[in-house]
């Protein structure tokens, strides 16, 4: 909402400067979003014809014009405009001036090798309009004369922009500010007489309201204005709504206007004539259209507030008139509205219909109901200044009368809920500058809440008005307590905060990347879930709510390699979605390494990263977060985006059927539709919501310490064994020979080729043997050897290799 | 001279010429070998008459010692020798690289939430989590905003099917609903989180981080709600004072409702924070709502407290001089490195939050 000082002068008396009003605003709640000076350099913009278009010899859009801005010499202008043709008087803003919306300062440009001088505007350019479609047509009769003049009139003041809170319709109105300020002490509110409207003149047009379900008009107030001639606004009226970013159309449109900023009352003023026998204010039937004042047409659905007539519809109440009613500058009769529409109604309708407008704005947060007179009397009174004409009796109809909120307030809550006192006496006069009624009631405050205050419903919001009014800044700090009842962070937290740092700790790089995702890459992800759609993405690209980390991951691993980067590890730990309801998801780590190990190393041999460094990144941190690796089973079951050959799934124990991890090559087919490039790409999956959390501490779950010192020793072992034997069963063989004695096993080579036969591969493996009660001697340890090797023979069908 | 004191200065002397170590051997050999010169001295113990023994004894081991000693330190001195000889040529080129490393690093936002919690967990506050996808229940209408309420629009929703009844959750504040819910008062929790909005320019991204805040208990009034966020922000930033400014302003779950601005001044060219006569807003709070309450089942006659809301991505802009919020959530490899953390810089209360 734009105000300016000199608007809220007349409203309010105040011997304070302008600076200190912003601050006040701000401090009641009504913040300033900006200040700005609209007269400097408003005069620079100037009223101009376009002699002459060409086209832009390089651009098939753009267009090169011939302007004449008065003296003189022609201007050359680049103007992108379809509507820009010879003849059309628009407005020239030379290099040098500030477009008003962009706030961008214009300069001498070469526009596709072309030198453009200054600009032609459009009127969303001087923030005159939402209408930025082409650049503005000014009326010839009426401008011929006036090209190099400036198209501005000055204006001394400032204009404030005010961001009004949706509770605060009665703030979108130059009054309602003022007697905000005046309660919170800044100036004092001006006493303005009403003048009624006194007429013998019969109100001859019919006007009803249907009694029917949902009915959204609650109340409708007119009078008939007749004989005026429609006009230009006089001068202050043009000034007045140009300060506050308003465009001028004629006088009783901008007398409407005018009404509606200055004390929040929409009005709608039709074309008399244009309506045929009476208003009915009916609910819409399906199907309905009319053209809106927007140049739009609406097909209604059933059951919206229409104002209509014999004919039809000829606008949606609150919102938008029609084009059939309007009024022009030949309108002869008038008929003026002030009614009241319901919020609910207004916003269904203007949703539905995706309208948005000054009235709508309005009535969907609630105007005074009883404003409908002061309304028709201002505006009534102002038309006849300035068009002259007879005004009629003033006609209500209504379907409601508006009931008086009353609220019974205890005045102690204020101190409860803000923590400082304020006297009663205070509190009274605070509300009353609000236009509260109060009355002492024992100990309580019978509140009548102004009518022009929807938004103030129980004590908790009289509790806020005071506090609003008397400043935040009286609120004293209350310390708070260094004291911990319960623990910050439950074990899950914990271990997600653990696996974040560990992974990171093993050079992958941390990202966050939205939880949605471009259903293309997703579907290489998604397994057997369902695609999770978004019913109004931003964009095609962003459509789904994401399955898997990697539909995100490996769109920005690419832009990465395409940046140039060879070896790069990435990680993001956050949620993947498993269906579309609330809680179907779950915490994922996903990690992607691409490149080489040792790329181009002068000490060490440079090789691809593959599927073992995935493991032990996922075996490590598992280990690290406190897992037992002597339990984990270790499968290569794995879904399709894996390479069926290089990747494996990690279970806790063998009994365990839930997934921990994934890890390995990501399959070659789906790097290939991605196009992506690089040497090696793996990655892995660690599934957060199902690792088992202990109740135990770590500190308790460990076992009694308990070391043997006497010798070790350790043999070497090579068995041929089945190319498909895998070395985790060999290794559970031996390790459950015995328990007590063999203490580590290590595979330290794998080997197929020659001097093997075919389908077989030897497995050479190191093992450590040791006692906690004694040294073992060599009759001991040949018992062992000779015990290892037949076990792995007979249960793995292996041969130990001479 | 006794045949021993002759045996120790002969080969005394012999020991102090430049031996190898093959000399030194041969010397061991004919001092200690099976009938070296001092083993056969050894042997004539026995012989010796029981006046003299004691004498002969004390003396012989006194000289075995002394040659002992000084064939050992011939020996250190050639072995130290030798390796001196061989460290000549061990000579590698230092100023080669080291072999290759990575590190790691943690994303602005991760730190930031890491803080924020080690903050409030100072002051008793404990972490909860909710879901990305809510109802519109707990988004909207348990919060005081029923349809048709404009402040709906200021939020810009994803839904997630036709009826818009599911979507992704606009702030963290449903959570403040899940958890009433789930317990009963006092609450004292914050609930830091992804959120989403259809937005989507320089200063806005469709996904954004909040911390929810709550602390609902007997009498906590709207001093408490400042003394938090005082104490919040200058620990956040690390600063002994901060200039901070209340505004009442309006959001539909409390009531009465505030944002709050900090100070701040550009001093060459670079931003600090809590002093100067610029103000910056960073979040929106306020008491809750009886409404809330009274949809969760609180009973607000006896219970009452505060609620607020932060940008997270915001306040590490503020934090770390980052100027581009779509940076954030972009991955580029470069950014990720320049203004990631390292993994052990884990933000703790006795450390500092930052180093």
């Amino acid at each position: 909402m734009k105000i300016t000082f000199d608007w809220l002068k007349e409203h309010l008396k105040i011997n304070f400067k302008e600076k200190d009003l912003v601050e006040q605003l701000t401090n009641i709640g009504l913040e300033v979003e900006t200040v700005e000076n609209l007269s400097s350099g408003i005069e620079l913009f100037k009223i101009a014809k376009i002699i002459k278009t060409e086209k832009h010899p390089n651009a098939d859009r753009l267009k090169v014009c011939d302007v004449d801005i008065g003296e003189g010499e022609l201007k050359k202008v680049v103007c992108g405009a379809p509507n820009a043709r010879e003849g059309l008087i628009t407005i020239y803003a030379p290099p040098g001036a500030v477009i008003p919306k962009t706030q961008t300062k214009l300069v001498i440009a070469k526009i596709r090798d072309v030198i453009s001088y200054g600009m032609l505007c459009s009127e969303s350019e001087l923030n005159l309009s939402d209408e930025s479609e082409g650049i503005i047509e000014l009326s010839t009769s009426k401008y011929q004369k006036k090209i190099g003049h400036r198209y501005f009139l000055e204006s001394k003041t400032n204009t404030i922009d005010l961001s009004i809170t949706p509770n605060r319709s009665d703030c979108l109105g130059v009054r309602g500010v003022a007697r905000d300020l005046a309660a919170s002490g800044f100036g004092k509110l001006v006493n303005l007489k009403e003048k009624k409207i006194k007429s013998n003149i019969k109100h001859s047009l019919k006007v009803k309201i249907n009694k029917e379900k949902n009915q959204g008009c609650s109340a409708f107030g007119s009078c008939l204005i007749k004989n005026v001639k429609n006009t230009e606004s006089p001068k202050w009226l043009k000034d007045k709504l140009i300060s506050v970013g308003q465009k001028p159309i004629s006088a009783i449109v901008d007398i409407t206007n005018y009404i509606m900023l200055d004390i929040n009352r929409p009005l709608h003023a039709y074309d008399a004539d244009k309506i045929e026998k009476g208003l009915i204010i009916r609910n819409s039937k399906s199907g309905e259209q009319f053209t809106a004042l927007d140049n739009k047409s609406y097909k209604l659905e059933k059951d919206m507030c229409v104002i209509s007539d014999a004919n039809g519809v000829l606008g949606l109440g609150g919102i938008i008139g029609g084009t059939r009613s309007g009024t022009e500058l030949d309108t002869k009769n008038i008929l003026l509205e002030s009614a009241h529409f319901k919020p609910g109604s207004i916003r269904n309708t203007a949703k539905k219909l995706n309208i948005d407008t000054d009235a709508k704005f309005r009535f969907e947060r609630g105007i005074d109901p009883l404003s409908i007179e002061e309304g028709l009397n201002k505006a009534a009174f102002l038309i006849k200044e300035i068009c002259g004409g007879e005004i009629s009796k003033i006609d209500i109809q209504k379907t409601e009368s508006y009931k008086i909120k009353k609220i019974l307030f205890n005045p102690s809550l204020f101190q409860k809920i803000a923590g400082f006192k304020i006297s009663n006496k205070k509190m009274i006069k605070i509300l009353e500058n609000l236009g509260f009624k109060s009355k002492k009631e024992r100990k309580y405050f019978s509140l009548t809440v102004p009518s022009w205050r929807p938004d103030i419903m129980q004590e908790i919001d009289i509790v806020e008005e005071l506090v609003r009014i008397s400043g935040f800044e009286k609120i004293k700090i209350v310390d708070p307590t260094k004291e911990r009842t319960k623990s910050t962070l439950t074990k899950s937290q914990k271990l997600f905060h653990f696996l974040q740092r560990s992974i990171a700790s093993k050079g992958y790089l941390e990202a966050i990347t939205w939880s949605f995702s471009d259903s293309n890459y997703n579907d290489h992800f998604k397994g057997k879930c369902e695609d999770i759609r978004i019913v109004n993405p931003i964009s095609s690209e962003l459509n789904v709510l994401r399955n898997s980390i990697y539909s995100n991951l490996i769109m920005y691993m690419r832009k990465n390699l395409d940046r140039g980067f060879k070896d790069l590890s990435i990680f993001e730990i956050g949620p993947i979605f498993t269906g579309p309801n609330p809680g179907e998801q779950n915490t994922v780590i996903c990690g992607l390494s691409a490149g080489k190990k040792s790329r181009l190393s002068w000490i060490d041999k440079e090789r691809d990263i593959d599927v073992f460094d995935a493991k032990r990144d996922v075996v490590q941190t598992l280990v690290e977060a406190g897992y037992s690796s002597d339990k984990f089973f270790i499968d290569d079951n794995t879904p399709n985006y894996y390479h069926p050959g290089k990747s494996g799934r990690l279970l806790l124990n063998q009994d365990k059927d839930e997934v921990i991890a994934y890890f390995g090559e990501i399959h070659p087919n789906i790097i290939k539709k991605i196009d992506l490039k690089t040497e090696s790409l793996v990655g892995f999956e660690i599934f957060m919501d199902n690792l088992k959390l202990s109740d135990k501490t770590l500190n308790n779950q460990k076992g009694k310490f308990d070391v043997s010192d006497f010798q070790k020793s350790e043999r070497d072992f090579a068995f041929i064994v089945s190319k498909d034997l895998k070395a985790q069963d060999i290794i559970n063989v031996i390790s459950n020979i015995d328990q007590k004695l063999i203490s580590n096993i290590k595979v330290f080579d794998v080997y197929e080729g020659e001097n093997i036969p075919e389908n077989q591969k030897s497995i050479a493996i190191n093992i450590t043997i040791q006692s906690k009660e004694k040294t073992l001697n060599e009759n001991d340890l040949e018992k062992i050897n000779n015990l290892i090797i037949k076990t792995v023979e007979n249960k793995t069908g292996a041969k130990i290799r001479s | 001279m006794s045949d021993l004191k002759k045996i120790k200065d002969d080969f005394l002397l012999k020991l102090e010429k430049k031996l190898s170590l093959a000399d030194i051997n041969e010397i061991k050999t004919n001092l200690f070998g099976k009938n070296g010169l001092i083993s056969s001295q050894f042997k004539k113990i026995g012989s010796i008459s029981e006046s003299e023994k004691r004498k002969f004894a004390s003396e012989l081991n006194l000289i075995k010692n002394e040659l002992q000693n000084k064939i050992n330190s011939k020996i250190n001195e050639i072995q130290s020798e030798e390796i001196n000889k061989k460290l000549e040529k061990e000579n590698v080129d230092i100023t080669l690289p080291e072999r290759t490393f990575v590190q790691g690093k943690i994303h602005p936002v991760s730190q930031t939430i890491d803080e924020i919690s080690s903050i409030f967990s100072e002051i008793g506050f404990s972490v909860e989590e909710g879901p990305d996808v809510e109802n519109e229940y707990n988004n909207f209408t348990a919060l005081n905003t029923p349809d048709n309420h404009p402040a709906r629009d200021m939020h810009d929703t994803f839904y997630l099917d036709e009826k818009k009844e599911k979507l992704l959750r606009t702030h963290t504040s449903p959570v403040q609903i899940r958890t009433m819910l789930k317990d009963k008062p006092p609450f004292k929790i914050i609930a830091p989180g992804r959120t989403y909005r259809s937005d989507s320019d320089q200063t806005h991204s469709p996904m954004f981080h909040q911390v929810e805040g709550l602390h609902i208990d007997k009498n906590i009034t709207m001093g408490h709600l400042k003394g938090c966020l005082n104490y919040f922000i200058k620990e956040f930033f690390e600063v002994k004072k901060i200039k901070m400014r209340f505004r009442p302003s309006h959001f539909p779950f409390t009531e009465p409702s505030a944002e709050v601005d900090i100070g701040y001044e550009i001093k060459d060219g670079k931003m600090v924070i809590g002093e100067g006569d610029k103000w910056l807003e960073i979040l929106g709070c306020g008491m809750v709502h009886p409404n809330v309450l009274k949809n969760v089942k609180v009973d607000s006659s006896n219970y009452q407290g505060y609620a607020f809301g932060i940008g997270i991505d915001r306040l590490a802009m503020l934090k770390y001089g980052i100027n581009d919020l779509r940076a954030f959530f972009d991955c580029d490899y470069r950014w990720l490195n320049h203004f990631g953390f390292d993994p052990l810089d884990v933000p703790t209360n006795y450390r500092g939050l930052s180093r």
